[in-house]
């Protein structure tokens, strides 16, 4: 066991923890976030995404050690259901999920990738999604919400 | 630490007198509050982060709601909030949603005062299973839900009239009150009329429904209410439940098919780190830890000595296999008796036969549940299609009474049909009861995709048809081959899924019968029959088409994979095969495929919906192949397929438009136009997604996936070895027309363009390429080995 320090959506915690525990069940069982999930384990699929210093990153093949005192953002750090950032109120106005487990995935890829590049191109969207699953196939309106947040974002 | 894991225990968001109400209506049915060692449990109600919740005792009655008393559906809250009870899950497909509209619009109040309470057994009716396109119609033509809407709003009417001092006749119900009609100031709201008390009604079946004229929130794309949880990380799926002294368990499953316990080694973890205990019984290993990661460690440590398995018939033959199998269970659904004569007499017969795989759920999350089996009570949280038929398989795993299990529904990741969701509910239950603690399971993703569903079904198609002189249809026959193990586990066959047959108990037997019996009559649920043909059985032709020489023959046989309903099961590969080949005579009559269709098909709402498709898609009236291919390079081509979805649940037409590089094989579907009736449409917007998500999940299967194994095991155990499309894909345009028919009952809506897209792509291909695709899935390196066989 070591004693590891995470700062989760601007909190720091510190937790007693195996060293080579994946992430991902740190955020959801000590931590409690319903963000990110557990889809593959292999990193195949993107359901664990968080956002570590600012990159889009598979929660459940990163170790815990390895993020010691990284700045983490999950789903649950970017807005609220009051206050949701834009990517999370496009995907309301476009109705863009179906049984929701992927959405996690889709808007913290896209919000890694618009936070860097807010003018990325439909081509680099789609580069960004590439390795991003969604098994209800809700394909023609995720992208469309992720293309309405880069208007929105862009001002 | 500073923060700690929600439980799911009840917080409740709604009112106090929601939850009076709540308790009055659902609960006391259940001998609510008795007292010491009372279970906690929530209800969750779609659309709220948090949960509604209610403390009730560990003795349960037996026994579901009466679906005939109205106080099993609607409960009325002081503040006149309306809670609904509803045996229809809400899978991702939008069912919650449209049933809320439902009861909003019946009831007359507006859709955000409506509570929707779905699948948990201490509190709502048995629906049996959601699934089969059968919820819309279930609770909305007549019947059960909407019938229960359409009595308490005849029941608060009469006691407005009470009330008021007014005959019924002048009054009408409004916004959440009885109002005088010729006053509306003159109002009292459903709250002060009956709220948190019971109805004491039955079911009236001649309470009036609302016509479709006078909707005002069917009909309407209303949001989601489950969005803002779900996008913010707010929302509980089944992954979410966590219970105070929760643990994890892990399973081991066997490494190869037909392998069985011979020993297992406990000590070889009773060591690690968190190791709680490991659990054998029978052929069922599991390890239960104090955290997922332990968990996981120590089962992929377990020393278990398995014995061989009894391998698997070659993939690369599989479909001739299938074929010569025996025995066979047949079923002959029509047979006009005269095909033999007609395909001698014929100018012309072709014969084809198509193939499909098996094919995976392949949910987006493992499937994962939570049990908590303390004594003789056991606790289930799943997300199961059928919470009824699971409690009582879940009562004969741990060997409870039935009346002892509740079963909780909670959302998992889309489930397309018998994924993992019930095998992993009895894996949670039987190491909950081995260490009298509550033990979450998510399987990992092997276990999930290699034992923890039951595949769809692959099939052989065999195609046979004649033409006259003029190039018309004279005789169609079809026989079919595909292979069953286990199922759906219904009220008590635990061992149609993985883990009741490693615990001991035996899937449903294959039944030998053949030769088939005589049809008694038309059923078409299967789309056995194709769209074209007559249906004649008895005296009556009940077929959509008008092909009278017809014969239909499936050979049911035994399968090495556990099998079961996968989004359109056997309505898919049939409607792949049968589609196909009518573009096929098409072709041989040198006639326009739309034309074609048209000129067979006799029922008036499938034929709207092939125009209703070639209209929107702008079809070029014209026989396929196109003219003149440019045989190096690109080459686009369009075709159109169509169903009427199990004989005459949901109409479908689809045009596919693709390209297809003929240097690399690779199919690229660029546009996809589909026509959709569906009777009455309850949300425009929720049945576009489900047409949409169709279309494009039955691309992804038509064009990559496939359960690959070897000689021992199956080899396709995560994404990058069964091919399905990523997000990064050139996204097709999905244009959908949707036809509704506001006075018609409701049919099912998410099965419709799955079942047709894998014929219009191959048609597609065929036009542009004059090279006809008869095997699912179309790889790059069929349809290259395809071009390259071209005449």
């Amino acid at each position: 066991m070591s004693s590891i320090t995470l700062k989760v959506n601007g909190v720091t915690d510190t937790l007693e923890l195996d060293p080579t525990t994946p992430l991902l069940y740190v955020l959801s069982d000590d931590l409690g976030l319903r963000g990110p999930k557990f889809g593959c384990g292999l990193g195949e699929c993107g359901a664990c995404t968080v956002i570590i210093n600012g990159e889009a990153t598979r929660s459940c093949i990163t170790p815990v050690s390895t993020v010691h005192g990284a700045e983490i953002t999950t789903l649950e750090g970017i807005g609220t259901i009051e206050k949701p950032h834009p990517l999370q109120k496009a995907f309301i106005e476009e109705q863009a999920s179906q049984c929701g487990f992927c959405v996690n995935a889709v808007i913290m890829t896209a919000k890694a990738l618009l936070d860097k590049n807010p003018k990325a191109s439909d081509q680099e969207i789609r580069e960004a999604m590439s390795n991003v699953l969604c098994r209800c196939f809700t394909h023609v309106r995720m992208i469309r919400a992720v293309h309405r947040a880069r208007e929105e974002m862009a001002g | 630490m500073s923060r700690k894991a929600p439980e799911s225990t009840p917080l409740s968001e709604l009112t106090p007198e929601a939850r009076k109400a709540l308790e009055d209506q659902g609960l006391s049915r259940r001998a609510f509050l008795q007292g010491a060692g009372a279970l906690i449990v929530s209800f969750p109600v779609l659309g709220k982060a948090a949960t509604a919740g209610a403390q009730f005792g560990s003795r349960a009655t037996p026994g579901a709601p009466s679906p005939d008393e109205l106080n099993s559906w609607i409960a009325i809250a002081t503040d006149g909030r309306v809670i609904a009870y509803t045996g229809k899950a809400e899978l991702g497909q939008g069912m919650g949603t449209a049933q809320m509209q439902l009861v909003a619009e019946e009831l007359c109040v507006p859709f955000d005062r409506v509570d929707l309470i779905s699948c948990q057994t201490p509190i709502t009716p048995d629906q049996g299973v959601t699934s089969g396109s059968q919820s819309t119609p279930t609770n909305f033509n007549h019947r059960n839900l909407v019938q229960a809407a359409a009595t308490a709003r005849e029941a608060l009417l009469g006691l407005g009239a009470r009330k008021l001092g007014v005959p019924a006749a002048a009054l009408v119900a409004r916004d959440g009150a009885i109002h005088v009609k010729s006053d509306p100031a003159k109002k009292v709201d459903y709250g002060t009329l009956i709220g948190g008390k019971r109805f004491h009604l039955r079911i009236d079946p001649k309470a009036k429904r609302k016509p479709a004229s006078e909707w005002t929130i069917l009909g309407k794309p209303i949001k989601r209410p489950d969005l803002p949880a779900i996008v913010t990380g707010q929302f509980e799926f089944v992954h979410n439940v966590r219970l105070p002294g929760m643990l994890h368990g892990q399973v081991v499953r066997p490494p190869v098919i037909g392998a069985t316990v011979v020993s297992v080694d406990k000590d070889s973890v009773s060591k690690m780190p968190g190791v709680v205990k490991v659990v054998v019984r029978k052929d069922f290993v599991g390890v239960v830890a104090q955290n997922p990661w332990q968990a996981i460690q120590a089962a992929n440590k377990l020393k278990v000595h398995w014995s061989p398995g009894t391998g698997l018939p070659a993939q690369a033959s599989y479909h001739d296999y299938l074929r010569h199998q025996k025995p066979t269970h047949d079923t002959l659904k029509v047979d006009s008796r005269d095909v033999p004569q007609k395909l001698a007499a014929a100018a012309k017969v072709r014969k084809a036969t198509y193939l499909y795989p098996y094919q995976m759920h392949g949910s987006m999350g493992t499937s994962c549940a939570v049990a908590d089996v303390r004594g003789d009570h056991a606790t289930i949280y799943s997300p199961t299609q059928g919470v009824w038929p699971l409690r009582s398989t879940v009562a004969m795993v741990l060997g409870l009474s039935e009346e002892n299990v509740e079963v909780l529904f909670r959302r998992g990741a889309g489930c397309y049909g018998l994924n993992g969701a019930d095998t992993v509910s009895y894996d949670a239950a039987i190491l909950s009861q081995a260490v009298g603690r509550p033990v979450r399971v998510q399987l990992t993703r092997k276990d999930e995709m290699a034992w923890g569903e039951n595949y769809g079904y692959p099939f052989v198609l065999d195609e046979r048809a004649g033409l006259d002189t003029h190039g018309n249809i004279v005789a169609w026959e079809q026989e079919s081959w595909f292979p069953v193990h286990g199922s759906r586990p219904g009220y008590d066959r635990p061992g149609n899924v993985i883990t009741g047959m490693l615990a001991g108990f035996e899937p449903r037997p294959f039944e030998p019968r053949s030769p088939a019996p005589e049809p008694d009559r038309f059923e078409n649920g299967d789309n056995a029959v194709p769209s074209y043909c007559a249906g004649r059985v008895g005296p009556r032709a009940e077929g959509t088409g008008t092909i009278q020489s017809e014969r239909v023959l499936i050979h049911m046989v035994p399968s090495p994979f556990f099998t079961g309903p996968l989004r359109s099961p056997s309505r898919l590969q049939n409607t792949f095969a049968q589609e196909s080949f009518m573009d096929e005579l098409a072709a041989d009559a040198k006639a326009d495929p739309v034309a074609f269709r048209l000129r067979y098909l006799s029922f008036p709402r499938l034929r709207d919906v092939v125009s209703a498709a070639a209209r929107a898609a702008n079809w070029e009236a014209r026989p396929s192949p196109k003219p003149h291919i440019d045989r190096s390079g690109i080459s686009s081509g369009r075709g159109i397929a169509c169903v009427a979805y199990e004989g005459g649940n949901g109409y479908v037409g689809l045009v596919a438009e693709v390209a297809v590089d003929q240097r690399t094989g690779r199919i690229i579907v660029k546009r996809f136009v589909t026509a959709v009736d569906v009777g009455p449409i309850s949300n425009p917007n929720g049945l576009k997604n489900q047409v949409e998500g169709g279309a494009l999940q039955g691309m992804s299967r038509a064009l990559g996936e496939e359960v690959t194994w070897n000689e021992r095991e199956v080899t396709s155990i995560n994404w990058a070895t069964y091919h399905t499309l990523f997000l990064g894909i050139e996204v097709p345009k999905v244009d959908v027309v949707l036809l509704d028919r506001p006075n018609l009952n409701a049919t099912g809506a998410g099965e419709v363009s799955i079942t047709v897209v894998a014929a219009a792509i191959g048609n597609a291909v065929f036009d542009a390429t004059g090279v006809r695709l008869r095997e699912i899935p179309f790889t790059p390196e069929r349809v290259k080995a395809a071009l390259q066989h071209r005449a």
